[in-house]
């Protein structure tokens, strides 16, 4: 067996790496060196985190095609996974922090910032791809009908930049970092479609 | 593995060499892999590693501006002063500002005075030390939603205005920010035009609680705070407390500020803070007081309202936010 073919290695090497970020998260906290705004800081790591696993997964189709690395597609679910992990941590630091656990103060500040509301809905389309994440669950829709589904992901992606350009105040090296990492992979499925049709 | 017969049986791997060395590999992608998750995580969040090195500077205590705190209230420690910075020039990133500004040159540094004066006069750092110095303990009121309290050493700008003289004519100041490619190369990512540049009413200026702090924590400041010399106005949010002042120049109008510029929907020229005026994407009525859990209600002009609001009298906030 090569390494190419070991997915249960990759799988090992992802799950560690994929963790670790927040392992980092949890051990700084717990040694006090979050630095002065630890809610902020928490806030922005999981945000970063959850969009750079979407961009993560909407990269294994092209790197597939153009490369022929085809043992990447057992790993996207994972990578996944992770964006919506990082989704939930993203979610509740919100809710501890920001909110301070008053959840009927959200709907207002959704309706106040409209950042929020674009963050909500990109969240919210995570879940029933999360839940649809189960081999059964494919068997039971169809992989038709489970891969259109799953389109959704390059909503969320965008609705992650887009949310990420709403909160900079004057530095948008970052959202606009993503922004084409997004784009080009979205431009990339564009032209596969174009190429079919014609 | 297949056992042709055209390979000779010296070069077929033994099966225990062939295990050894996939567990050697193996045990390198994890190291590599862990090792370069990690670096890519402490890159991208850097803590500031802060230290007060500044040099003391005698100051007599003003007992009538440090006793406003609430009895709830206390200073935030020169860590988190130091080491969670707005300071664009340097970096965007407010934990990496302390890094990046450290080799900052303050010293040689003048302040041109200059416009509707009688007396128009550059001061050296010298002179600026001169002042007689106080201790102001102030709260700090980020318009991005957190605040600190910190114990500034400093004088009154009315003290250094009256001593060249403003003309009658003149109605407003406008202060400039020391910038500089070379010392500031990151400054061309800040994304708002560059030197900043900040104003005040003549009246807002010489009202006894604006300070020019030449440091805090009773020593000089650290460079991401805005040394050698910096302005402080106490019931406006942070932004207004221009850092490293190299110009003041009096005027008759208005001057531009550089928030305003930016995004004029979002950053008024008065930029008091008001817990009643929400920004356009976020609220104002609440505020994060960095080394706290919770979040506390922000004060009608953070809370100096009994000494700065009769400036404002008749004019509507809302409009002149
Ligand atoms: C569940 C709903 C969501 C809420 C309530 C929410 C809220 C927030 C808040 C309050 C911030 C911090 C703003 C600041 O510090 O100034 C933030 C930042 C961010 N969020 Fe979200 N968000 C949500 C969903 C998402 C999703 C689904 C993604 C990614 C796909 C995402 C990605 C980001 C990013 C990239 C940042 C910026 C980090 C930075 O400034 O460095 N968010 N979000």
């Amino acid at each position: 067996m090569t390494f190419i073919s070991d997915s249960r290695f990759h799988r090992q090497l992802l799950l560690v790496n994929g963790l670790l970020p927040a392992v980092f998260i949890v051990f700084d906290h717990w040694r006090g060196e979050l630095g002065a705004n630890p809610v902020e800081f928490v806030t922005r790591a999981t945000g970063v985190l959850a969009l750079i696993f979407m961009v993560l997964t909407l990269l294994v189709t092209p790197l597939r095609k153009l490369f022929g690395w085809n043992w990447l597609l057992k790993q996207r679910r994972l990578i996944g996974l992770y964006a919506f992990f990082y989704g939930v941590a993203h979610l509740l630091t919100y809710i501890a922090g920001d909110r301070d656990w008053q959840l009927l103060s959200v709907p207002d500040d959704v309706l106040k910032r409209p950042f929020i509301a674009v963050g909500m809905i990109s969240f919210l389309l995570m879940v029933p791809l999360a839940a649809t994440s189960t081999n059964a669950m494919i068997k039971k829709m169809g992989g038709k009908r489970w891969n259109q589904l799953h389109r959704l992901t390059y909503l969320i992606a965008i609705g992650g930049v887009v949310h990420y350009y709403m909160i900079v105040k004057s530095d948008i090296t970052y959202p606009l970092a993503f922004a084409i990492a997004v784009g080009l992979l979205l431009a990339y499925r564009l032209a596969v479609q174009i190429r079919k049709v014609a | 593995m297949s056992k042709s017969p055209e390979i000779p049986p010296s070069e077929i791997t033994p099966e225990e060499t062939f295990l050894n060395r996939r567990f050697f590999m193996k045990s390198a992608i994890w190291a590599g892999t862990t090792v370069a998750t990690t670096g890519l995580y402490r890159t991208f969040s850097p803590r500031a590693d802060v230290e007060n090195t500044g040099t003391a500077i005698a100051s007599t205590a003003d007992p009538s501006v440090t006793s406003h705190l609430l009895p709830d209230e206390k200073l935030n420690t020169f860590e988190e002063i130091a080491g969670y910075n707005n300071f664009y020039e340097f970096s965007t990133d407010k934990s990496e500002v302390a890094a990046k500004a450290k080799n900052f040159v303050t010293n040689p540094w003048s302040v041109e005075v200059t416009g509707l004066v009688q007396k128009p006069r550059t001061f050296n750092l010298e002179e600026i030390l001169k002042f007689e110095s106080e201790e102001r303990t102030y709260r700090f009121r980020c318009v991005e939603g957190w605040s600190m309290v910190i114990p500034w050493v400093g004088f009154p700008l009315a003290k250094l205005l009256s001593l060249v003289e403003p003309m009658s004519g003149a109605t407003h100041v406008a202060f400039t920010s020391y910038h500089d490619l070379k010392q500031m190369p990151d400054s061309v990512f800040a994304g708002i035009d560059l030197p900043y540049v900040e104003g005040l009413r003549l009246d807002e200026a010489m009202h006894p609680l604006t300070l020019l702090a030449t440091g805090l924590y009773g020593k000089t400041l650290p460079n991401q705070n805005g040394a050698p010399v910096r302005l402080v106005v106490p019931w406006k949010y942070g932004f207004k407390s221009i850092k490293s002042v190299v110009k003041i120049e009096l005027t008759d109008k208005e001057p531009p500020t550089t928030w305003n510029l930016a995004n004029a929907r979002e950053y008024g020229f008065y930029s008091n803070v008001n817990p009643t005026v929400d920004h356009p994407r976020w609220s104002q009525a609440r505020e994060r007081r960095i080394g706290e859990g919770g979040t506390r209600e922000t004060l009608m002009f953070n809370g100096y309202a009994d000494q700065v609001a009769s400036l404002y009298a008749g004019m509507d906030l809302r409009k002149n936010f």
